[in-house]
């Protein structure tokens, strides 16, 4: 278990490194890849919802450190994708093949839903325009084309889900 | 535990709204922030060689049409070059003469030249973090330019990094003055991440092409951040239309702020 937390905290920290170096500055039709939100993605389904939520919540201080955001905006909002799409691997997405793909693909848009309404709960000025329509498909691609190598990558890490007795009783 | 984290996430960002600059998690956030940097650096100097290359096919693309361009900007500025050089030695000699008092020019500043870290999704905040801090005399409100060209004031500041917002983003606004008509305006961010100039009347001489550069005000009790005379841009279009109260003008930066690598800051 912990070598597992530190493998997984190990592949967030270099998913933000390279997120936050090389990876945001890429631009391709309008749309930025989002390498931080993949990988959360493939270790929630991999590890569930709790191990989602704390992922979530400390590779979002990590990002908010990094870009001298403010502290928590980014927390709040990955913990709560990291414990929903654990859930879903936990439950209905368990042993799916596509469930990376269609999970990348819907924590894409509520992302980017959920991270404009804090913004516009926070005061600040956004283009809902922008994030809703002009950057979301483009986003949304970039992040399912990096889905399959970034869950293949950190399968092979992590290894195969393992799943708590009870929610193996349920399945 | 979720309900946990998620009060907590909560709790932060309330604190970290109320607080000032110098409270504890902005304290606590410029200590995070110097740990990472090493990283973020070591980050930038692996991927630079790969940017690098695809800046050298992407330049590649536009090339031929960029040089025919240039190469007719290049006879116009020499024309210009020529009649500056006088007007400029006049000037000197009369602002001697008159013992002139002037605003702040780019002379009374110092330059601290640095490489930009990290940059954030281009959805929400246009924001970049640089590799140099309060420890190089950094401050907040500081002016930022890319190759001689206004990109954007520090927001933030930590020991060894600083924030700094670009004109792009939407909290950004500058004074700034057509340097060929003089009319005064506001520049902003605009549709698409491009600029615009507001705010200037529809009587005033806007053309395309003309340059943009900061005015400089000292003018009320809150004068302007920047020196006059830093470049912001050029006008691409300029028209009037009879719904909007002012002209409606649209500009180019003359830098790409997707691909800032290295800025200057003016400190004083």
């Amino acid at each position: 278990m912990t070598i597992d937390a530190l493998k997984a905290a190990g592949l967030l920290f270099v998913a933000a490194m390279l997120q936050v170096s090389i990876v945001g500055s890429v631009h391709i039709a309008g749309g930025t890849p989002d390498l931080v939100l993949v990988t959360l993605v493939a270790i929630s389904l991999l590890r569930g919802a709790i191990v989602g939520a704390l992922a979530g919540f400390f590779v979002g201080l990590l990002l908010d450190t990094a870009y001298l955001g403010r502290i928590g905006e980014t927390s709040f909002l990955l913990t709560i994708a990291g414990y929903w799409i654990g859930r879903y691997g936990e439950t209905t997405g368990r042993d799916r093949s596509h469930a990376p793909l269609l999970s990348v693909g819907v924590i894409t848009i509520l992302y980017a839903a959920g991270a404009l309404a804090l913004h516009i709960v926070l005061g600040d000025p956004v283009d809902a325009r922008l994030v809703m329509l002009d950057s979301l498909v483009p986003g949304a691609l970039l992040n399912l084309l990096l889905t399959v190598p970034v869950y293949a990558v950190v399968r092979r890490i992590l290894g195969r889900p393992e799943w708590s007795p009870e929610v193996r009783l349920l399945g | 535990m979720v309900g946990v984290l998620v009060v907590l996430s909560l709790a932060l960002l309330s604190i970290y709204f109320r607080e000032s600059g110098d409270g504890p998690l902005h304290d606590g956030q410029g200590v995070g922030a110097t740990a990472l940097r090493p990283f973020e650096v070591g980050a930038e100097r692996v991927a630079r060689p790969f940017r690098d290359l695809y800046g050298w096919f992407d330049g590649l693309l536009s090339a031929k049409s960029e040089n025919e361009k240039l190469r007719k900007q290049l006879a116009e500025a020499r024309a210009d070059a020529i009649e500056n050089q006088t007007a400029a030695q006049e000037n000197a000699e009369l602002r001697e003469q008159l013992l002139y008092q002037d605003l702040p020019g780019l002379e009374d500043f110092r330059s601290v030249n640095t490489r930009v870290l990290t940059y954030p999704s281009q959805q929400f905040e246009r924001t970049v973090v640089i590799a140099a801090g309060s420890t190089a005399g950094i401050r907040p409100q500081a002016p930022v330019l890319a190759r001689g060209t206004l990109v954007g004031v520090v927001t933030g500041v930590t020991a060894r990094t600083a924030k700094v917002t670009l004109l792009t983003d939407e909290s950004s606004a500058v004074s700034a003055y057509d340097v060929n008509s003089g009319a005064t305006g506001l520049v902003q961010s605009a549709e698409g991440g491009s600029l615009s100039l507001e705010r200037v009347p529809k009587a005033k001489d806007v053309h395309p092409d003309d340059v943009i550069a900061t005015a400089g005000s000292r003018e009320g009790p809150l004068p302007s951040l920047f020196p006059r005379g830093i470049p912001i841009g050029v006008v691409t279009s300029a028209a009037n239309t009879d719904t909007e109260p002012f002209k409606q003008i649209q500009l180019a930066a003359s830098v790409d702020f997707s691909n800032l690598y290295a800025v200057t800051v003016l400190v004083r």
